[in-house]
């Protein structure tokens, strides 16, 4: 057991799997010689050499055309793309191609392959560099889409990515990468479609996924204080999306909250509010309730961003209100 | 007062015919062997007449959505699916049906798929514009423009990798090379030194419009080569002959080691850009001459003055006839897909499902 910045997790969790398959190569802009932007694939190109971690040219498409045909051909790519504000860039290769290879030609084709990409806000980098668009993938049928929330999670949710034989949209949180967690040694090896009780409770469950999942930790403590058990679960991964844990847990306290960093409409929260409407209304006590981005653009300046994406503060207060 | 941003100083439709280049006559000299001409000129009939007889099923509503021919342009796929090997890729667009036959995927799947029946090479989830057969090396049709040449880069990076001599090769239009996807593509493949070929199929429109007027350059895919480092290659893609020298060179090179290319082959669509369109906005002298030059007419010619007589070439065609028909009865005769159909292989489990 070690502490482990998400950041230094990223490049654990991807020489785990480069050491372990050969058919594994990570490409990406700087992600080699200068270990990524984010400084989160220090160390590969050092260890693997540059046949297996490339640096690339600000080319979106080119990359990720570069990940699919090489997936479809034996190998097991892991691509990064820098901020995920990018993908509309090359969203096609994304959404027609890599999702729906496999569909498209009945099973012929294979596409296994990892798209790492920092996402989120919270770094003051204004509305290009900000966005959380893990509801962009997960509205696509083809593709599995993970967000990890720790250190731990990020390697063992990697090892589970690059071994899955679908492509997988991999969120890393920008605003996470310097937060440290406690790591076992060895190999970790997690599992796509899991999501995991953070902290259990009795009188509400609070779903939050990536930097949402912290703030919503801390947020149930301070609802404990007031004398409200929070039961919080950590999503992980929204494709495959574990609507039995979530279920579960709302049969158990009769309310839910989705804490969601997407902007409102359509977020990922919404998903699971229609899924636990249709099939678990009459547990709920009360509607439920999405604490989520307003549907805006993010905007630069501290206390403009603070006051859109959910806080502790926010999160703490509206589950509050809404239970008194 | 202007009157606005215009690209051309012609009407539409009403620009200059642009001719084909007369048959060299040194092909007839070519060093390809016998075996291989008369297998060529068999490719081209079986491409002919299997867009033919789907140009048919079109009209008889037995084939529905829309589709994309490739009569007129056989010589290109019919050249390079000969000089590719077996475990070569290649990588076609949505007018792919061509580029599918030349690399031996069988009729009977492909009327299946057209037709959509269980018997498809796709079991009816794709249609004509996704026809795939990765066993025959065919690793898609791709109906995007551009997006396949990035994905041919990540098939021969993964040749490259595994240590195998592999060639890929990516067919696109002319319209293509106007889109970010070919310049992506063109500068990563030399970077990476990879053993890919682009091959730009110039018809002369991009869809409706005649590439000229919407270029900076007049040849587009050739006039972009030094830009990327790379020859500047045209071929005549009306003359298999031309096509199968300038493609046995590239595939060569590529599987040496030596790199990309881009081949630009000058060629036209008998018809219009898909089935909706009957190609009214190109001048009658231009559709004259072209069609004077068609591929099989020229190959058959030539295999003439070389000797063949004209009972091989016709046994060849009553041959491919027959064979169309045969795969035509068959898919006409075959189940269509089960309703369940729609809910596999979207997942590596074979089903869709996306939640507990």
């Amino acid at each position: 057991m070690a502490e482990l910045s998400y950041r230094d997790a990223v490049a654990r969790g991807i020489a785990q799997e480069m050491e372990r398959d050969e058919r594994v190569f990570l490409i990406g802009e700087d992600v080699a010689g200068a270990g990524g932007v984010f400084k989160a694939t220090v160390g590969l190109l050092d260890q693997f050499g540059p046949g297996r971690v490339v640096d690339t040219p600000i080319s979106e498409q080119a990359i990720l055309g570069a990940a699919m045909g090489a997936a479809m051909t034996g190998l097991r790519p892991i691509a990064e793309i820098m901020f995920s504000d990018f993908f509309a860039v090359c969203w096609d290769i994304v959404v027609n191609e890599i999702a729906k290879a496999r569909y498209m030609t009945d099973g012929q084709v294979d596409v296994p392959l990892v798209i790492r990409s920092a996402n989120g806000g919270g770094a003051r980098f204004g509305a290009q560099h900000s966005q959380s668009v893990e509801n962009w993938a997960m509205a696509i049928p083809g593709l599995k889409v993970v967000a990890p929330s720790t250190p731990e999670d990020v390697i063992g949710l990697m090892a589970a990515s690059v071994r899955d034989e679908d492509p997988v949209l991999f969120f890393e949180h920008k605003t996470l990468y310097s937060h440290k967690g406690e790591v076992p040694d060895g190999e970790i090896v997690d599992e796509l479609g899991k999501a995991k009780v953070v902290r259990k409770g009795t009188d509400a469950t609070i779903v939050a996924l990536a930097m949402m999942v912290p703030r919503a930790l801390e947020a149930a403590e301070r609802l404990a204080e007031d004398g409200i058990s929070a039961e919080v679960i950590d999503v992980r991964s929204l494709i495959p999306l574990d609507t039995a844990t979530i279920l579960g847990s709302v049969a158990k306290t009769s309310r839910l909250y989705t804490v969601e960093e997407n902007p409102r409409v359509l977020g990922w929260g919404a998903e699971i509010a229609s899924i636990v409407a249709d099939e678990a209304f009459w547990d709920l006590d009360a509607p439920v309730r999405r604490i989520t981005t307003p549907h805006i653009p993010l905007p630069s300046s501290a206390p403009l961003e603070d006051d859109t994406i959910p806080s502790v503060e926010r999160i703490h207060r509206e589950v509050k209100e809404s239970m008194d | 007062m202007t009157n606005g941003v215009r690209a051309v100083d012609h009407e539409y439709g009403e620009h200059d015919p642009i001719l084909p280049a007369p048959v060299d006559p040194a092909l007839d000299q070519a060093p390809i062997a016998q075996e291989t001409r008369l297998a060529m000129y068999q490719l081209q009939e079986e491409i002919r007449q299997v867009e033919k007889e789907l140009h048919r099923l079109f009209l008889e509503g037995l084939v529905q959505g829309t589709s994309h021919l490739y009569l007129g342009m056989e010589a290109t796929a019919t050249a390079f699916g000969t000089a590719l090997r077996p475990d070569d890729y290649t990588f076609a667009t949505y007018r792919g049906h061509g580029h599918t036959l030349a690399r031996g995927v069988p009729m009977k799947g492909v009327f299946g798929e057209m037709l959509g029946r269980s018997s498809g090479i796709l079991g009816g989830k794709g249609g004509s514009m996704h026809l795939t057969s990765v066993e025959h090396g065919m690793l898609g049709s791709y109906a995007i423009i551009g997006a396949h040449l990035t994905i041919a880069n990540g098939a021969a990076w993964s040749a490259k990798y595994r240590g195998t001599d592999q060639v890929a090769v990516a067919f696109f239009g002319d319209g293509t090379t106007n889109i970010g996807a070919f310049h992506e593509a063109l500068n990563f493949a030399v970077v990476y030194d990879l053993p890919v070929i682009f091959v730009c199929e110039n018809n002369l429109y991009m869809e409706y419009t005649a590439i000229g007027d919407i270029t900076a350059v007049p040849n587009p895919a050739a006039d972009r080569a030094a830009a990327y480092g790379l020859e500047r290659i045209i071929v005549d893609g009306n003359d298999a002959d031309a096509v199968y020298l300038e493609a046995s060179r590239a595939i060569e090179k590529a599987r040496a080691g030596g790199g990309p290319s881009l081949i630009e082959s000058l060629t036209y669509r008998h018809g219009g850009h898909s089935r909706a369109d009957p190609g009214k906005y190109r001048p009658q002298e231009e559709i004259d001459a072209w069609m004077e030059r068609d591929p099989i007419a020229t190959y058959h010619q030539r295999l003439l003055r070389l000797g063949v007589d004209e009972g091989t070439l016709t046994g060849i065609s009553t041959d491919v006839a027959r064979r169309v028909e045969e795969a035509v009865e068959h898919a006409k005769a075959s189940p269509r897909p089960s309703l369940e159909a729609s809910h596999t292989n979207v997942y590596a489990d074979g089903g869709a499902r996306w939640r507990n």
